[in-house]
């Protein structure tokens, strides 16, 4: 064996042990400062969560005060002789520990929503994907093409790209109102909120994609015969498909942020309307949970689609 | 070198007379016809290409050696139709070159292989696009992998392929089209000294026993006498032709007649055509110095 390579080595690829243990603790290290800050009672813990009122007429069980006011309320009890409150230091509400987390996580599945006609915790995500799948299919229907022809013909990107780019610098938020009014406050407005945001964005990034591929490709193409025709077909397009894939992927987590704002929109829906709902009856842990959820779905499409990938592109497959 | 006595380079043996007589004969394939080319640039033009006139008979091996940038790539480049001559034309088989066409293909230096097809399918390539049935591509794919010695790797990616295996691949892509004339570009360039070698007998090998005709650049001297039976010599700024000198060494060619007087002979030439004597080359440049060490560590 030649020297061990260390771990910080500029560029190189690190051994797949390696590569797991660090991937394990990207996840385990922010939930461990999240279990610190949250089971430590020294560490933070702003406010006091009274088991035993004692003489502050104010205060009740289970409730929860801030540090100060319960050491003013207890110092003026002493001095009055009355007995002390009680109470353990805790964290505001609206952090809840990784446990309450895990079990609203599990509960919110289970519990049936407040009002009877209010969807199931599964239903809002069921619902949100769809939203998301409608929005992001039909920008790639056009954008994934006119983002080729952008960037295979100077004509086009001379005419297109200008004004895609202007549009592009308007938030896509800003159209929700304009979208309720053509289009009604059902889903159809929300999945043209995510059309907008990922759209025009895609059209730059894949006529950006198309331009970096290698142009002696397109010559040798050309010596042996290709005509423009078969050039797209048969050089452009199998040469940046797995760019363009990995384009696609990173535009499907934009969707996912566009989602959050398109849901509030209209009617309001799918997971940010559980959120929103949640957060009013401060259920701070099904806010977290949900949030949560956004991001194994988020995590695991990706995961999927990269493995995916790796079966779909063979040539890019190094070592 | 210098004071070796050496033959002339335009000294012939009988047999070596005999053949040019005979290449002589044969039909002209190529005639580039006063080229010119000229690149606007920010501070004024660049002349790329002044004037070159040649003709490329039917089998040939024509080698064009040059300097750095003295316009190698762009006379290759418009006689592939990449590009557009300023001046001057170029016709194949007397009809006038007008854009890229599969009657010359070419062999870059960079490997242009597409990454995203096996070994026979970029040898198919030019096939499918001039509209041949997948059996017959597929039938003449598999014989031009055996004429390269890949038979092993029809179904590898090229990223799975060393450097000369790859310039193998594009060798048999571009002659799978049956090319009336194949153009190479530094082909060998960023091969190790050893494969480049092997490359170059590999390339004899397929020109003595497929029917086409070759014009090869380089900037190698050794590799330009060994392979061409002409070598057109390009100066630079302006790119002319400086001269076409015949390669007096005989063929079938070896390795064993790098050292023979002819081979020597047309070297030298070479060598004073490329470096001309009057720039003094050995003379010290004007350096600082930056070292302690003295003259005696020398
Ligand atoms: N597209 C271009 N635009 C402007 N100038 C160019 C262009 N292509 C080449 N040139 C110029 O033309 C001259 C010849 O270039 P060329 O690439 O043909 O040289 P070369 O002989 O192939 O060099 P090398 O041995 O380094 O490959 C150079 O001075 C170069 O700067
Ligand atoms: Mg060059």
């Amino acid at each position: 064996m030649n020297a061990r390579k260390h771990w910080f080595a500029i560029r190189e690829d690190l051994s797949g042990q390696r590569s797991w243990l660090l991937g394990l603790c990207s996840f385990l290290l922010p939930l461990g400062i999240w279990s610190l800050v949250s089971y430590t009672p020294w560490i933070w813990h702003p406010m006091v969560h009274i088991s035993d009122p004692g003489g502050v007429a104010y205060f009740q069980k289970d409730m929860l005060v801030e540090r100060e006011i319960f050491n003013k309320e207890n110092a003026f009890m002493r001095e009055e002789g009355k007995s002390e409150a009680r109470g353990k230091p805790a964290n505001p509400i609206y952090l809840p520990a990784p446990h309450q987390v895990v079990q609203a996580f599990i509960t919110a599945f289970q519990t049936a929503p407040i009002r009877r006609n209010d969807p199931w915790l599964h239903q809002s995500i069921l619902h949100s994907i769809t939203v998301i799948f409608y929005g992001f299919t039909l920008s790639a229907i056009f954008g994934v093409p006119l983002g080729i022809i952008c960037g295979t013909f100077a004509f086009f990107t001379r005419i297109i790209e200008p004004f895609v780019d202007f549009i592009r610098y308007m938030p896509a938020p800003a159209f929700g109102a304009l979208m309720v009014a053509f289009l009604g406050i059902a889903d159809a407005p929300k999945v043209a909120i995510i059309f907008i945001g990922t759209f025009f964005q895609m059209v730059l990034v894949v006529s950006n994609t198309t331009r970096l591929l290698d142009k002696s490709l397109l010559e040798a193409a050309q010596t042996l015969g290709a005509t423009s025709k078969k050039l797209i077909f048969h050089v452009i397009v199998p040469g940046i498909l797995p760019n363009l894939y990995r384009d696609m992927r990173i535009l499907l987590g934009w969707a996912w942020t566009y989602l959050i704002v398109a849901e509030l929109i209209g009617a309001s829906s799918g997971i940010s309307w559980f959120i929103n709902q949640q957060a009013k009856y401060r259920n701070y842990d099904n806010v977290f949970a949900a949030i949560v959820m956004i991001g194994i779905i988020g995590l695991t499409t990706d995961q999927i689609l990269r493995f995916i990938g790796h079966y779909l592109f063979p040539w890019e497959r190094r070592n | 070198m210098d004071n070796l006595n050496l033959p002339s380079y335009l000294e012939q043996e009988p047999d070596v007379k005999a053949r040019f007589e005979k290449i002589r004969q044969r039909p002209v394939v190529l005639e580039v016809q006063h080229l010119g080319k000229i690149f606007p640039g920010a501070d004024g033009d660049i002349v790329a290409l002044h004037d070159i006139l040649f003709n490329i008979h039917r089998r040939e091996f024509i080698c064009v050696i040059g300097a750095s940038g003295c316009g190698k790539s762009t006379l290759i480049r418009i006689l592939a139709g990449l590009d557009y001559p300023t001046s001057g034309q170029v016709l194949l088989d007397n009809q006038e070159v007008k854009g890229p066409s599969p009657d010359r293909g070419m062999v870059f230096q960079g490997y242009t292989l597409f990454p995203w097809l096996t070994i026979k399918k970029n040898i198919m390539f030019g096939l499918k696009m001039t509209n041949h049935g997948y059996n017959y591509a597929e039938e003449q794919a598999l014989q031009w992998i055996d004429l390269v010695g890949l038979s092993n790797f029809a179904n590898a990616y090229p990223h799975e392929l060393s450097g000369g295996m790859k310039q193998r691949v594009a060798i048999a892509r571009a002659l799978a089209n049956r090319p009336r004339i194949l153009l190479m570009d530094e082909p060998f360039g960023a091969l190790d000294a050893q494969t480049r070698s092997q490359m170059q007998a590999y390339l004899l090998q397929i020109w003595r026993n497929v029917n086409i005709t070759i014009l090869f650049i380089t900037h190698d001297l050794d590799e330009a006498v060994y392979l061409a039976d002409r070598i057109v010599v390009l100066g630079a700024h302006p790119g002319h032709i400086q001269e076409i000198i015949e390669v007096s060494v005989p063929r079938p060619r070896n390795p064993d007649q790098f050292l023979t007087p002819q081979f020597l002979a047309t070297k030298k030439r070479l060598e004073e055509l490329i470096h001309p004597p009057e720039k003094n080359r050995h003379e010290d440049l004007p350096m600082i110095r930056l070292t302690q060490l003295g003259d005696e560590v020398i």
